[in-house]
């Protein structure tokens, strides 16, 4: 191997290098000035030149924002309508997965290209049906108009089919046939346990897409109460004279959450989200 | 929680007694998959089939589903013939080319230097690049409101700042009319679409170097040894060992652009006022279905477009294909 060339290469890298972290930089940034704009009253934050850094007006935006919106039910309504998802497609998921990864059985091509197929349907496609669907359940405005819907994603499945294909011996789960477990039983003591690291980048994957989602409130949430946290940002944001501290706090305790989740498991998550993508 | 797959199956057991079904390693998959055939007949098969019968109809929300009566393709020949329509379909193929083509222009090379030059601090950088797109679409529009704020924004605020540098500050000022207090990003319908167009650039970057990323990551590096052996630069090697074998993730990251740039709603709904006269220049076919249905009550004609942008999908992903030579319905899993 050519190494000295190599290291020349390397070295003349670095104004490049540089270049993809200045554009990373300026990726966060828009992140940033949420949290310091949290921090600075509405007439500051246009104030010029503009603040570039934290503020003490984040004690008052908080009461502004309570003010205006019922914030902390808000919250309550995302954490809530995101865990139920969660939970649900922990458990779906992975039992779906199981299925596709384990056991052979009649239509099971068929049956999961349909899971695959309807990846790709486009979403908005539903978005008035849907409405109808929810209207005629007497759903509307019910936070399980929320969850329900979105309890078994494709991907989920997909991902969990490939992770169980991968980790879980099949000769474990005849062995656990021959001791007389039931096939449930087998799913829920043996092979479940077995799921955790999957499950957890599953957990995220799918609490992010529900805890950030708009469209699917935005069609069926009614009252202020039940708005989810985006929803009820988007509300308080008027033509004039929109407390725009008030609002980057809300923003930003809407976005810290899933900030602190990412810095500890990007990783895997990012190779999650793209694992449809990636021949396994 | 309650683990039993069926309700209707269990209920009426006592739940000591195992069930022959759960025993049975014929019937068990069947169960465990029913959950999600369940959902998805009722809650994303069955609405697309009635949308079908919906965009045949037409009835008067306030009155009732009563009053639904059969008018056949009208409401496509009305979509069809409404320049409002094709209005928001040229914005929406705007979006699709103008915050579409770039995230690929930049994020291919950018992930070819990234795997090729990064070692340590890679993770860091491309977390960085990836956190737009795990960030609610919601709190991104609020943000870039304010930093688009015509008096006083922070892009304004640093244009400002930069035409105080000599000889390119004074072209930069006239250019960007920056004497007349800065540029109405969100107020002016000249710079308002590519305003837009930047905020879902920035936000679906991270996305696709990352597609790119992974695709890079299964290519043999035997492949780079040997054509460095043979004594190709590091473009050739891009250009006719790197670009070639990405064919297949190419296909995939830019069908899953056209898909979501076609369907664009959020950006543009939250960050543009809908009440603004600005508003009709980034109002795309999704947005204007979503105003048709639930602002004017007409559903019929919001499914009919709903199905229009369907076909119009379908067709461009199928072009896509056969650009990139694939069969596109192996887009997905097993290749």
């Amino acid at each position: 191997m050519a190494s000295a060339e190599r290291h020349s290469r390397v070295r003349s890298a670095w104004p490049a290098r540089l270049l993809v972290a200045a554009g990373a930089v300026l990726l966060v940034a828009p992140l940033y000035f949420t949290f310091v704009f949290a921090t600075h009253g509405r007439t500051e934050i246009f104030d010029n030149p503009p603040p570039l850094w934290f503020g003490d007006a984040a004690g008052s935006n908080l009461r502004l924002l309570e003010e205006r919106l019922p914030f902390w039910r808000n919250l309550g309504m995302s954490l809530y309508v995101a865990s139920m998802t969660t939970v649900l497609n922990l458990l779906l998921c992975s039992l779906a997965g199981y299925a596709f990864a384990i056991y052979e059985f009649r239509f099971k091509g068929t049956l999961f290209a349909i899971v695959l197929g309807s990846m790709m349907l486009p979403a908005f496609m539903h978005m008035i049906p849907s409405f109808m669907v929810m209207d005629a359940l007497g759903w509307i405005d019910e936070p399980r108009a929320l969850y329900v819907p979105a309890a078994a994603s494709a991907l989920g499945i997909f991902l969990m089919r490939q992770y169980i294909g991968s980790a879980i011996p099949p000769d474990l789960i005849d062995a656990a046939r021959i001791d007389g477990c039931g096939e449930l039983r087998i799913f829920w003591s043996i092979v479940l346990p077995l799921l955790m690291p999957a499950l957890g980048t599953l957990g995220l994957i799918t609490f992010i897409a529900s805890w950030n989602n708009f469209v699917a409130p935005l069609v069926v949430m009614r009252s202020a109460e039940h708005y989810t946290l985006p929803l009820a940002l988007r509300s308080m944001q008027a033509p004039n004279n929109t407390e725009w501290g008030a609002l980057m706090i809300g923003s930003a305790i809407a976005m810290l959450p899933l900030l602190v989740a990412y810095f500890f498991s990007a990783r895997r998550l990012v190779a999650g989200l793209t694992s449809g993508a990636v021949r396994g | 929680m309650n683990a039993r797959p069926s309700p209707s199956l269990a209920a009426p057991r006592p739940s000591r007694v195992r069930l022959p079904a759960l025993r049975s390693r014929r019937l068990a998959p069947y169960l465990f998959i029913a959950p999600f055939f369940a959902l998805f007949l009722v809650f994303s098969l069955f609405p697309l089939i009635f949308s079908i019968y919906l965009s045949l109809q037409q009835w008067n929300p306030a009155e009732g589903l009563h009053t639904m009566h059969w008018v056949g393709l009208e409401n496509y020949g009305y979509a069809l013939t409404d320049p409002w329509f094709w209005d928001a379909l040229y914005n929406t193929a705007w979006f699709a080319l103008v915050a579409g083509v770039p995230q690929h222009l930049v994020a291919l090379p950018l992930a070819f230097f990234i795997h090729r030059r990064f070692k340590r601090g890679r993770d860091l950088i491309v977390g960085a690049y990836f956190v737009p797109y795990i960030t609610s679409s919601v709190a991104i529009a609020l943000i870039f409101t304010t930093l688009y704020s015509k008096d006083y924004g922070l892009i304004n605020a640093a244009l400002a700042e930069l035409t105080r540098i000599p000889f390119i500050g004074s072209p930069l000022a006239s250019l960007t009319a920056l004497k007349d207090g800065g540029i109405d990003w969100l107020g002016d319908a000249d710079v308002t679409r590519p305003a837009v167009a930047f905020v879902v650039f920035w936000r679906y970057l991270g996305w696709n170097l990352v597609l790119y990323l992974s695709g890079l990551q299964v290519i043999d590096k035997d492949l780079y040894e040997a054509a460095t052996l043979d004594g190709a630069t590091e473009w050739q090697q891009f250009w006719h060992v790197t670009l070639p074998l990405l064919k297949p993730m190419m296909f995939f990251a830019v069908t899953l652009t056209i898909i979501g740039n076609l369907q664009l709603f959020e950006e543009p709904f939250i960050l543009v006022d809908g009440e603004k006269g600005v508003s009709s220049s980034v109002m795309t076919t999704a947005i204007f279905m979503y105003r048709t249905a639930f602002s004017d009550g007409d559903f019929g004609t919001a499914s009919a477009m709903s199905w229009l942008m369907f076909v119009l999908i379908a067709a461009l992903t199928w072009l896509n294909a056969r650009l990139f030579g694939r069969d596109p319905r192996s887009a997905h899993g097993k290749r």
